[in-house]
């Protein structure tokens, strides 16, 4: 694989950045790919504009940030405003359907997944903090940049005190991955 | 212990590298973007029997770290700017009475708070020339995560060898990535320490030097009596007014790292062999360059890169090296031209262009690759 970028925007708190060292932490340890992980968030705790960046190669990475990613996981409607533009024409928009709206013109060739992450985290695995986890198990699906095993490991071993739940939330997001590739097929 | 593959933080690394060097005391006062050293630190020394302390500001955490290292203990402390400059006289005294430490500064937007979260390279001059009087310093740039856990145990081997604070300058992108590192077993490493006395305790001079110029160090509450001070003083430690004094002192402290300076200066040149345009680049801006440098050779122009990972003291034979091979040097630099100045100085009459910028983003490889169409075109 060559160089691929991924850029995760949303709000300070919606687990922005740990999302990407989990995925960062996979492709590197399990998947044994050359990884960058990049975060760039404002003084604020809770709240304030939060993005995190991946870049992902066969070989070693030079520039460590992202200029022009392959995928776009949007969790805020203020990142879509600041970041769509910078997507690749073909590239992959995942948005959190029920916090981003597409309002605006995209390319034609850009494919969307609609993912309602926060809404299933909440409703069906019973905490809003498992977002971050769904939108993984979604990601993972639909760019298959990822390997599930290496995922389900990770996560495993980074909290092992919320397997059970984080396992569901990850197999919940599995499955609207599914069924969003499915729409779009 | 065996070794050990994290994908981690170039601050941890920077904790961790610090810990397999032995340093076993940070004294310090949390800072973004050097924040998650202090706060690694605080969970990682009590585990192998060190102490972290989080004083009340960083002039306190600077002098502690000084009195920790004449315990015998390898000592540090991570801050950012507006830290390094609180600690500027401190890092005078530890100059003047050749204690070995280490001071990580994570460098962010400045002057003063300037942009927290947001890198620079604004505190190359600062590094060498903060505290007053004449002195040399020794300040390492590192590029990767990986090379935040080298280029920290380099920090306190020289600092060791040279009886002298090393800064280990990274920009906030270096000091926040996350890599993977792979920690070496720790019988791989080579580690230095420094030298004690050996004379009967009546015979001592704290600081008579070696032909090295570095003088054996005793520690507080060990056998040999001293004085150690920030006044000029002679062999015995005594202050002294003398003008021959002052005049062995800073020029010994000077030579100490000037003489070695071969051992001392690393640096790595990419594609150089054949380049007519250098680029000399340190920290994140180095790796946009590394790029550059590809992606203008594809297209004919033959280009090269000269990375600093030490920029003090500088390296000035290899970049009056570069000058007598290259036609053009472009310096890109996050900060408005610091390293930029010491280029033109030793690279004349070879033209030196600057790229600067005194932002959170380093200069992107196309904008540096347009830079070399421009020279390769003058």
């Amino acid at each position: 694989m060559s160089r691929y970028e991924v850029r995760i925007g949303g709000f300070g708190g919606q687990g922005v950045v740990t999302m990407a060292v989990v995925a960062g932490e996979t492709a590197s340890l399990y998947d044994k790919k050359f990884v960058v992980q990049t975060q760039s968030y404002g003084p604020e705790a809770r709240g304030g504009a939060s993005k995190s960046e991946i870049v992902i190669s066969d070989e070693e990475i030079d520039f460590p940030k992202v200029q022009a990613p392959d995928v776009f996981v949007v969790l805020s409607r203020a990142a879509y405003l600041e970041y769509v533009n910078g997507l690749k024409d073909d590239g992959i928009l995942i948005i959190d359907e029920d916090l981003v709206k597409i309002e605006s013109d995209i390319p034609k060739t850009m494919k969307v997944y609609k993912i309602p992450a926060t809404r299933i985290a909440d409703k069906e695995v019973g905490s809003k903090q498992a977002t971050n986890v769904v939108m993984l198990g979604a990601f993972a699906v639909i760019t298959k940049v990822l390997s599930i095993e290496g995922l389900k490991a990770r996560i495993e071993e980074k909290w092992p005190r919320f397997v059970k739940s984080n396992m569901l939330a990850l197999e919940l997001g599995m499955k609207a991955g599914e069924e969003a590739l499915a729409k779009t097929a | 212990m065996p070794e050990r593959v994290m994908f981690t933080m170039g601050d941890i690394a920077c904790a961790e590298g610090a810990l397999s060097a032995g340093c076993r005391y940070l004294g310090g006062y949390p800072i973004t973007p050097a924040t998650e050293i202090a706060e690694w630190m605080s969970i990682r020394m009590p585990q192998v029997g060190g102490a972290y302390v989080q004083y009340e500001d960083e002039i306190a955490a600077i002098t502690s770290v000084i009195g920790a290292s004449w315990t015998g203990v390898k000592s540090m402390t991570a801050t950012s700017g507006p830290g390094v400059s609180l600690m500027l006289e401190a890092i005078g005294l530890a100059v003047m009475t050749e204690t070995p430490l280490v001071i990580v500064n994570i460098m962010r937007g400045g002057p003063s708070t300037g942009q927290p979260t947001r890198g620079q390279q604004g505190d190359i001059m600062q590094a060498k020339w903060g505290s007053h009087g004449d002195y040399q310093i020794i300040a390492l740039t590192p590029a990767s995560v990986q090379e935040m856990f080298d280029q920290t145990v380099q920090a306190f081997n020289l600092s060791e060898k040279y009886r002298t604070p090393v800064f280990v300058l990274a920009d906030e992108t270096v000091g926040h990535m996350r890599e993977r590192l792979v920690i070496p077993d720790e019988k791989d490493l080579k580690l230095e320490y420094r030298k004690t006395p050996t004379v009967d305790p009546k015979d001592y001079l704290p600081f008579k030097a070696d032909d090295d110029l570095v003088p054996p160090m005793a520690l507080f509450g060990s056998k040999y009596q001293f004085y150690a001070t920030g006044l000029t003083h002679d062999e015995r430690g005594y202050p002294s007014d003398k003008e021959n004094v002052q005049i062995e002192l800073v020029t010994r402290l000077q030579n100490k790292i000037l003489h070695n300076a071969d051992k001392i200066i690393d640096v790595e040149r990419i594609e150089l062999d054949d380049a007519k345009i250098g680029v000399i680049a340190y920290g994140t801006p180095s790796r946009s360059a590394k790029k550059a440098i590809k992606d203008a050779r594809n297209e004919g122009i033959k280009a090269g890169l000269l990375r600093l990972k030490t920029v003090w003291p500088f390296p000035e034979k290899q970049v009056a090296q570069l000058a007598s091979e290259v036609d053009h040097i472009i310096v890109a630099e996050q900060n408005l031209g610091q390293v930029y100045h010491m280029v033109k100085a030793v690279a004349a009459p070879t033209p030196v262009h600057l790229m600067a910028k005194p932002a959170g983003m380093p200069q992107l490889p196309h904008e540096i690759l347009t830079k070399l169409r421009d020279v390769n075109s003058m």
